[in-house]
């Protein structure tokens, strides 16, 4: 792959990498006997290692002109394998953390690192960051370049983005196990992995949009607009609910420069659109180019995209204020959070109904393919949960749901049966077209990962639901004296079964994870032993082989 | 734009652009979808008008419902409080031995107390009161300072060795870490104090209770007093029956007298208030009766 790069992108990612060394140096040394050092030692044996890398194949020749012809996929191959990897291990942590709820004394290592508090956060940072994340930044570049019909415009950037967000992954989950936060829920990380992640980010979005200006197409397809609003969205939130002040330059320790209700509003502003710009838009876009290739299927409704784009993404921002019905927030406030959580509802169905939609005509294939299959269950999951979301929104309904397990199976429904399910269906559709093979190396094994993954989701969810039901009734029950009815350890003795049940699916689930890495692993063992023909037309021109470079 | 297009499955025209092999149809946007958005706008509008919702600067509308959530939730609290005053101040008026005879305030106090219990109590002393190693077992009638009620509810309200200027305090001393005793005395002291109830020992135990007789009548009377029976002034344990806070094995009793004990209960006033102190008072009483 190093050889891929041209020598004076090697020379680049040298520099580049000697540069990172040395931040992790000074890191190391700044933060002496402080968990920064450790970070800083981590970023130093990381950049040696792949300087290690780059320097192995630093004399290669220079790659062949011809590949300026072809598209750039590379990093989208690396990226489906690092989301895999994570998927398996952050689902791993998953089920964990699910036992340790339902057996509280399996902490059988009786250490900090081993504790809830600070596995959780590597849970949902390795899936949300590590799985998501990485199956949206390769499957981004390859739609990206096909809907565009322009090569990536550079090989250094995408790789600098996709590895150095996975730098970020690895930091944010081994500060958790060292007990760092910034006790912001999905945004923990301390300041100086948010400010290498700016960094990643900002290359990111340039990638983005310099691909966009060397398109070929006049128009910029629906996807894209939703990897761009992702890519943007994300950075602005980012910056805004990070903006902290370090104890010192040697200490991980920061502080955020929010207090209070303010603090509390600007993390549920950044909270809750990061299930709406990361986890909606950006799996959004990866679905309106997956599901309609796989499907063969015109999209239903240019019109009904456009309004569901526009209304998703304005909509959207105004929505966080619902998690903090009936706290100190003012009530305005709520009003607001709560009403465009409604009105958001029917741009949010718009979508579904149009990814359903655009199956019509192609529901036998939907019967026959597990992969496509999985996107279209992917579409009814994100109806499903994008209801759930409004109906949750209500605060006569919130006062019920709030700090139950219904949110966590809310979540779930989203995470599990959406976002996942929507990842699984496109990177069975993407694998074999990037190892040039005509199919995965087993459909059936898609079909039994197909329906780990369906019972997993209903086993899991549906025990948060009871579970969180049964919690919100029981806190709010009331006898004949008017007291409450039923003490706290009442409601926990009421929730151990589901708890049971709920690590029971999650078990499931990653079962379906292991089985679709083992197949996508034998599938790229499959092409190792014999490349089939590249599929024609999958070139930036038209398909005219050998034409001129595409905009170098 | 391209040549008009149209899907053959539908019947529809595309938009004439192609992206890698995906079209577009040019579906108008279903009614449906126009309807929703209309009613689910009309509703937030509508509620917009009624409620709190937008900012003035330094004030926002306030609605014409003119509803304020602190508002709701103060007079929601006050409303349950006047509900519940109907026996709440029969409580807060009727002495202990009252409440005790009177069948519906004892039901209110078994409905309140178990939840009053279990969310304050239920830490250390266990659900059903019967406690652990460290902890009394409340159910076991086994009063270290006084079974009655009053006696309880003092307890509650200034706690054992706690933060509380009242504070009942009592102390174990250290008797072999202090050197006040040697090992062979303490050995022996522990075999009499397990000879008192009648626990089971070994030979060698059996042999020492002699010794350990006077060893007790010298040090461990003043608390303890000479038959053993403890004192609720001090609160000191009746070392003659089957509750035992710390454990009766050799190996703990020697513990307890080498080392000492000062065991820490929290004191509740100014956390309860007084009626939920006397509720879980009497509360603990009924753990008792329940024989579990």
């Amino acid at each position: 792959m190093i050889s891929g790069l041209t020598v004076s992108e090697r020379h680049l990612a040298l520099f580049v990498l000697g540069a990172l060394a040395l931040t992790g140096l000074a890191m190391a040394v700044a933060g002496r006997g402080d968990p920064l050092a450790v970070h800083g030692y981590i970023v130093l044996v990381f950049s040696l290692g792949l300087g290690f890398v780059v320097l192995s194949a630093l004399f290669d020749p220079e790659p062949p002109e011809e590949r300026l012809s072809e598209y750039y996929d590379d990093p989208t191959r690396a990226g489906i394998i690092l989301s895999l990897a994570w998927a398996v291990a952050g689902m791993f942590v998953g089920v964990w953390v699910a036992a340790l709820l339902a057996w509280p004394e399996l902490t059988f290592v009786d250490s900090a690192w081993a504790s809830f508090g600070r596995l959780r956060p590597v849970h949902t940072s390795g899936v949300i960051f590590g799985f998501g994340g990485n199956a949206l930044i390769a499957t981004s570049f390859h739609v990206l370049q096909r809907t565009c019909r322009a090569r990536l415009p550079g090989q250094f950037a995408p790789w600098f983005v996709l590895i150095g967000y996975n730098l970020f992954c690895l930091i944010a989950a081994t500060g958790y196990l060292m007990g760092m936060t910034q006790s912001k829920e999905y945004a923990e990380p301390e300041w100086y992995a948010d400010i290498w992640l700016v960094v990643v980010w900002v290359v990111y979005f340039l990638i983005y949009i310099r691909t966009l200006q060397r398109r070929k197409e006049p128009h910029i397809y629906v996807a894209n607009w939703y990897y761009m609003a992702f890519i943007l969205v994300v950075a602005v939130l980012h910056i805004v609910n990070n903006l902290a002040v370090p104890v010192s330059f040697g200490h991980a320790k920061s502080y955020s420069l929010f207090s209070g209700v303010q603090d509390a509003m600007t993390q549920w502003w950044y909270g809750h659109n990061a299930v709406a710009f990361f986890l909606t838009a950006g799996f959004l876009g990866m679905m309106y180019y997956y599901l309609p290739k796989r499907a063969e299927r015109p999209i239903f409704s240019y019109r009904l995209s456009i309004i569901s784009f526009w209304g998703i993404t304005f909509m959207y921002m105004w929505a966080g204020a619902h998690h903090l019905h009936y706290t100190a927030l003012p009530q305005w406030v709520q009003t607001l959070g709560m009403t465009f959580s409604i009105v958001l509802l029917v741009p949010s169905w718009a979508s579904a109904g149009n990814a359903l939609a655009t199956l019509n005509g192609a529901w036998h294939k939907v019967r026959d393919d597990a992969t496509l299959r999985f996107m279209m269950v992917a579409a009814v999951f994100y109806g499903l949960s994008t209801f759930e979301g409004s109906f949750m929104a209500i605060r006569a309904v919130n006062s019920l749901s709030h700090y139950t397990d219904w949110t966590v199976g809310h979540v779930h429904a989203g995470a599990l049966g959406w976002v996942a399910m929507i990842t699984f269906g496109s990177l069975y559709a993407l694998v074999p077209w990037m190892w040039k093979q005509e199919r995965m190396y087993s459909p059936k094994l898609i079909e039994v990962h197909f329906w780990l993954a369906l019972a997993g989701t209903v086993v899991y969810v549906f025990a948060m639901w009871n579970s969180g039901i049964i919690q919100g009734l029981m806190w709010r029950t009331y006898n004949d004296s008017g007291t409450l009815a039923y003490s706290f350890i009442d409601s926990l003795v009421a929730m151990h079964p589901y708890y049971i049940a709920r690590a029971f699916g999650g078990l499931l689930f990653l079962a379906g994870a292991v089985v679709c890495s083992f197949n996508v692993w034998m599938t790229i063992r499959m092409a190792r032993r014999a490349r089939a023909a590249e599929p024609a037309g999958d070139v930036p021109l038209y398909g005219k082989a050998g034409a001129a470079p595409a905009g170098e | 734009m391209a040549t008009e297009r149209h899907d053959p499955a539908t019947g529809r025209a595309t938009t004439g652009h192609e992206w890698n092999g995906i079209e577009e149809l040019e579906t108008p946007i279903p009614r449906v979808v126009v309807f929703f958005l209309t009613v689910t706008t009309l509703f937030a509008i509508g509620y917009w008008i009624l409620m709190p919702a937008w900012p003035l600067g330094v004030s926002y509308t306030k609605g014409l419902l003119g509803i304020d959530q602190r508002d709701v939730v103060t007079r929601q609290v006050e409303d349950a409080a006047a509900a519940r005053a109907a026996w709440t101040g029969r409580i807060a008026g009727a002495s202990l031995q009252e409440i005790a005879a009177d069948d519906t305030l004892m039901q209110h106090v078994r409905e309140t107390g178990r939840t009053l219990f279990i969310d304050n109590c239920a830490a250390c002393h266990g659900t059903r009161g019967t406690g652990g190693p460290g902890f009394p077992n409340l159910a076991a009638k086994a009063w270290l300072w006084g079974g009655e009620p009053e006696t309880i509810a003092e307890t509650i309200r200034i706690g054992i060795n706690a933060a509380n200027e009242e504070t009942r305090i009592s102390q174990m001393m250290a008797f072999g870490r202090d050197g006040i005793l040697d090992d062979r005395q303490v050995r022996a002291v522990a075999a009499y104090v397990r000879s008192l109830s009648a626990l089971p020992m070994g030979a060698a135990d059996t042999a020492e209770v002699e010794a350990g007789r006077e060893v007790f009548a010298a040090n461990c009377v003043a608390c303890h007093g000479e038959d053993g029976r403890g004192s609720t002034e001090a609160g000191a344990p009746d070392l003659t029956d089957a509750a035992w806070i710390y454990g009766s094995d050799a190996q703990s009793v020697f513990t307890s007298i080498y080392s000492g004990r000062q065991g820490h209960m929290p004191h509740w006033e100014g956390r309860l208030s007084p009626v939920d102190i006397k509720l879980l008072a009497l509360y603990v009483g009924t753990l008792a009766e329940d024989g579990r």
